[in-house]
């Protein structure tokens, strides 16, 4: 039988603001269990909530740049539930009426495709403690630093058939939280999480099937094992004559399956209600306008016109674009080298980021910035060294030795472009191999790449390699 | 309406409080005739009528973007039935 | 003249002429405390030595020439209010061991003020009561007669100032909390507009009804105690910014033209016929200092007790949540899981109106009955409230019963939840409203007393203080004292 997968992704993004969505405490990560944990976030008796102004800027921004609706008037509620990480017994969240709606985004498909994938809703909410299960033999450990630090939570249509479509519209979420300012989208630390919703139905049904909701996914990886064995498994039981149970699930990396949660058995009943502490928030006209002006050039935007510009391909384009961070250095390099945007292309999507992969770092922290890329392929372009000496200097260059100039001075690598030079190691290179020279001029041309070789070899590869092998040539035919 | 000890046990639990068992059907008398009470609302024409959430009509102020909460942690803490390494304890959690 | 039998107005201007000190003043009710209010309970905690350094700091400023009005004048406070490094209980079990670890809004502005904290007042559990028979610490007495309830839940508080313990005292009222013990109790009470007073400390009960107010012997006493505790709040979202009236400076003005309005349907069965006299009398006095007085309509009024017991435990419901024996409270012994901690710690903690209220709200809020309970409340609360706007289009106070019947027997109404409740009949619309309300007395029946409500527009206590201190100059109701505690 052929199945058709359903996926829906609830996409958590906590908000960059300094302080929390309701309490002037510090949302920075890393601190002491609890000491970041102020009156409000504790939820002592008395205390009252007051809505961070950034919160509400942020999520308008995602909403402006998703092309939602920006409710101009939205309500915050209170989601009942009793959880050792949930101080007050409830969550303070929107419900009916949330600050975003019905927005979408394009993804790229695996052949080229582009898709759009509906987004429903996003809504502002407090994020939740941590539970700390391995510190106590008999007891679990609550740290509330984390409670009430400001989420986003991204709500998509079920518009998603595979799990590559759903990493891809996460990875597009990602990406534009992170191009908007709005999240730092740290997916170890727990700031951009998802939580999967899939079904699988009959080819050619419209019904949706029973779903599952597998929780708190925090990487791209996990979010794709997840949802395939998600699949595989409610396909084996309705294969098997079973029926799909709708339940939250846990998945566990270490054995790469997904879990019913334990704490999730019983079904929940949230009750919820406007929360009487906080008003109506409304957002005006003139608000959504400042906001607007605000708001950078977007991945979509970005990448048609690196494509214009540029002439790159729509995949070139594409992989630029994919942070702010690598499109801002690749039109730096752009910047630095003349306007040769091709072969900057070829060398920040190359060795730049092959570099940064292989020592896990950030754009901003890479040894070799915008301008000291643009400095070597300047060098490159005025024939001082060739595209292969470039990447021994590139190499020094992360290594910390200095700019392109001064490791080309300080290595000697500037290549040799005096034909006089170069024509007295070709005519001795001719000398002391006749054979070879015999071959080459009964016919055998590929021998050409041996003279070649012989020359880099005697001038260490900074003979000038268009000038080299103009003069082999021309003396080889002589 | 009136309710049955089953529902109120139900109501209980949603509500984490534990009844003593000969408590319940007092509970279950007493809920019944406050519900049979304030069900004289359903005979009240509201067609077109907003829910009334606050008695203002009013719109959220918002707060700027500054710290202002210092550490508190251990004189909060000495409130804690139990707390250790600046943790909150509760008993073992499975997840 | 003994000290207590003064006004605070009188202290007030006895401190600052020197005649007294606060230190003698706070020697002296502390000594009527511990002398009288073993036969009330009205107070659950005293802070002596706290007391007595604020009172000399206090008798420092005055000679300095820095002081107040309210410098240096003693006060108790609800024990809902947080007081830092002082016990906060809310009457309950479940807060016997909380040392609050800040201070309320209310505490904050009234110390401000240069006024002296002498402890806490005993009040219904978490402020769910008429009657004051709820609390952990036991029922408090009415000072008229102790076999009778003071009414709630501030009931300490009403019991406080009635018994001349202290010249005033905060409470807060959701329901009629404030005006409902005012009225049992024969002293002033004062609830102001929703949002006038910052609710930040104040521990909620209903988030959308509750409101911070004053109790005291006049209305006078109340304008400048009210006066120092209200004001913005910008850690109260729904605080209102608004700038505070000077009270005091609008009682002498004359009623001459003030419009009164008399709600037909308060007037109707249920309300005691000695208290309608009463009252009747009452307006008579509004009649004769000049007040024009007509009936006006309040047709959704029988519907605020029902919508008021559903959106009020809906509210507590979710608002008590937070006492789960984790972070603070009382816990129960060896839970044996998760759930036995919330479960026991909660069922140990919460008494049983309590409970009751937080199963009511539960049930209303939940899945398949929200619509029908909560939704349909919160439809006919805004019915209640239009009833008000169109009745202050034609009048500029309201005027009726504040109970319908005087002080009840400790007892006589704790089986029957509803016939408790609707011993609020009257009060609880004002909250629904958001609008402010006070009571003052107006006679007695059989030697009990009776209150008269004065329910304002939005934001205009002045106009109710003014009415209710001439009413005050021109009886002297408030003047008795409960025959024990002269």
């Amino acid at each position: 039988m052929e199945w058709e997968v359903v996926i829906g992704l609830e996409i958590h993004a906590q908000l960059a603001t300094r302080s929390k969505i309701f309490s002037g405490a510090s949302t920075a990560y890393g601190a002491e269990p609890n000491t970041q944990a102020c009156a409000v976030d504790l939820g002592l008796p008395g205390v009252l909530p007051v809505l961070n102004a950034e919160a509400v800027r942020m999520a308008v921004k995602f909403g402006l740049a998703i092309d939602a609706t920006v409710a101009s008037r939205s309500v915050f509620a209170r989601k009942n539930y009793f959880y050792p990480d949930l101080p007050k017994g409830y969550q303070i969240s929107q419900y009916e009426l949330p600050v975003v709606s019905q927005g979408a985004v394009e993804i790229e498909l695996d052949d080229g495709n582009v898709k759009t994938i509906g987004v429903t809703r996003a809504h502002l909410e407090e994020d939740a403690g941590k539970s700390v299960h391995d510190a106590f033999p008999d007891a679990t450990g609550i740290d509330l630093n984390r409670a009430g630090t400001p989420l986003l939570e991204i709500v998509s249509e079920p518009d998603m058939r595979s799990a590559r479509e759903a990493v891809a519209y996460m990875k597009k979420i990602h990406s534009l939280v992170r191009y908007l300012g709005i999240c730092d989208g740290n997916m170890q630390e727990g700031s951009f999480r998802c939580d999967a919703n899939v079904s699988v139905r009959r080819k050619g049904s419209h019904e949706f099937g029973v779903r599952t909701e597998t929780k708190n996914l925090n990487s791209f990886r996990f979010v794709e094992r997840a949802i395939n064995f998600e699949v595989e498994r409610q396909i084996d039981v309705l294969e098997s004559g079973g029926a799909v149970v709708q339940e939250t699930r846990l998945y566990d990396a270490a054995k790469d399956e997904t879990r019913p949660m334990r704490s999730k058995e019983e079904a929940n009943d949230y009750r919820y209600f406007p929360d009487p502490d906080l008003l109506p928030l409304e957002i005006d006209a003139a608000f959504l306008e400042a906001v607007q002006a605000e708001l950078p050039e977007l991945p979509d935007a970005k990448k048609r016109r690196f494509m214009g510009e540029y002439g790159l391909s729509a995949y070139d384009a594409g992989v630029l674009t994919a942070s702010r961070e690598m499109a801002d250095y690749y039109e730096a390099v752009i910047e630095a080298c003349n306007g040769e945007a091709k072969l900057a292309a070829n060398w920040v999507m190359g060795d730049f980021s092959a570099h940064l992969n292989k020592s896990a770092c950030e754009i901003g922290e890479a040894p070799v910035t915008a301008s000291m890329l643009g400095g070597l392929l300047i060098r490159i372009l005025d024939n001082t060294i060739s595209g292969k000496i470039a990447k021994e200097v590139f190499e020094a260059m992360w290594a910390g030795e200095g700019n392109a100039d001064a490791i080309i001075e300080a290595r000697g690598l500037k290549q040799i472009s005096d034909s006089g030079a170069l024509e007295a190691i070709i005519d001795d290179i001719i000398a002391s191999h006749p054979a070879q020279v015999e071959q080459y001029r009964a016919g055998k041309e590929k021998l050409i790449g041996f003279f070649v070789g012989q020359a880099m070899k005697a001038t260490q590869g900074k003979a000038n390699p268009q000038q080299l092998n103009a003069l082999l040539k021309r003396k080889l035919s002589g | 309406m009136p309710l049955g000890s089953d529902e109120v046990k139900r109501i209980a639990h949603l509500a984490r409080l534990a009844l003593p068992p000969d408590t319940v059907d007092a509970y279950a008398r007493d809920l019944s005739s406050i519900l049979t009470f304030v069900e004289q609302l359903e005979a009240v024409d509201t067609q077109g009528i907003q829910p009334m959430a606050h008695p203002q009509e009013s719109k959220q102020r918002l707060r700027p973007d500054v710290v202002t909460e210092s550490d508190q942690s251990a004189r909060f803490q000495s409130l804690a039935p139990r707390a250790e390494m600046g943790l909150y304890l509760v008993p073992k959690v499975i997840e | 003249m003994n000290l207590h039998e003064k006004t605070l107005a009188e202290l007030s201007a006895a401190l600052r002429s020197g005649e007294i000190t606060s230190r003698s003043l706070t020697t002296h009710y502390l000594d009527r405390i511990r002398a009288l209010d073993k036969r009330l309970n009205a107070v659950i905690t005293l802070v002596e030595e706290q007391a007595m350094a604020e009172a000399e700091a206090a008798d420092a400023r005055i000679a300095a020439g820095r002081a107040g009005p309210l410098t240096g004048i003693p006060l108790l406070h609800k024990d809902l209010f947080c007081t830092d490094g002082v016990r906060t209980s809310c009457g309950s079990r479940m807060l016997d061991n909380f040392i609050a670890p800040y201070d309320a809004a209310v505490v904050e502005n009234l110390r401000e003020a240069g006024m002296i904290m002498l402890g806490k007042t005993n009040m219904d559990e978490f402020a769910m009561g008429s009657s004051n028979e709820t609390s952990y610490y036991g029922p408090v007495r009415n000072p008229w007669d102790t076999q009778r309830v003071p009414g709630g839940s501030s009931g300490g508080s009403a019991v406080a100032v009635a018994a001349r313990l202290v010249p005033t005292t905060t409470g807060t009222d959701t329901g009629g909390s404030i005006r409902q013990p005012a009225a049992l109790c024969g002293i002033t009470g004062i609830k102001p507009t929703y949002g006038r007073v910052s609710r930040w400390g104040m521990v909620a009960f209903a988030s959308s009804l509750d409101q911070g107010g004053v109790f005291a012997r006049t209305a006078e006493d109340c304008a400048l105690v009210l006066g120092a505790m209200a004001g913005f709040d910008e850690r109260d979202s729904t605080s209102v910014d608004r700038e505070v009236p000077d009270y005091a400076a609008h009682l002498g003005a004359s009623l001459k033209e003030l419009r009164i309005g008399l709600p037909e349907e308060y007037f109707k069965e249920g309300l005691d016929a000695g208290v309608a006299a009463a009252v009747d009398a009452a307006v008579d006095v509004f009649r004769s200092l000049g007040a024009e007085v007509k009936s006006i309509r309040l047709p959704n009024a029988h519907l605020a007790v029902p919508t008021y017991y559903v959106i009020a435990p809906a509210e507590c419901s979710s608002n008590l949540s937070r006492f789960d024996g984790v972070r603070y409270g009382h816990r129960c012994e060896n839970p044996r899981d998760l759930t036995d901690l919330y479960e026991r710690s909660r069922g140990e903690g919460f008494g049983a109106e309590v409970k009751r209220r937080i199963m009511i709200g539960t049930y209303a809020l939940s899945a398949g009955y929200y619509d029908a309970y909560y939704l349909k409340a919160q439809k006919v609360r805004r019915l209640i409230s239009e009833d008000f706007r169109e009745a202050f289009s034609q009048v500029d106070l309201i005027l009726g019963p504040t109970s319908p019947t005087t002080a009840f027997r400790l007892g006589e109404k704790a089986d029957d939840p509803v016939s408790m409740y609707l011993s609020d009949i009257y009060t609880i619309a004002v909250n629904l409203a958001g609008l402010p309300g006070m009571s003052i007395p107006a006679g007695f029946v059989e030697g009990l007393p009776v209150g008269l409500q004065i329910v304002g527009n939005y934001f205009d206590e002045a106009r109710m203080l003014n009415a209710a201190h001439q009413y005050q100059q021109a009886t002297d109701w408030h003047l008795r004292v409960p025959p024990g505690f002269e």
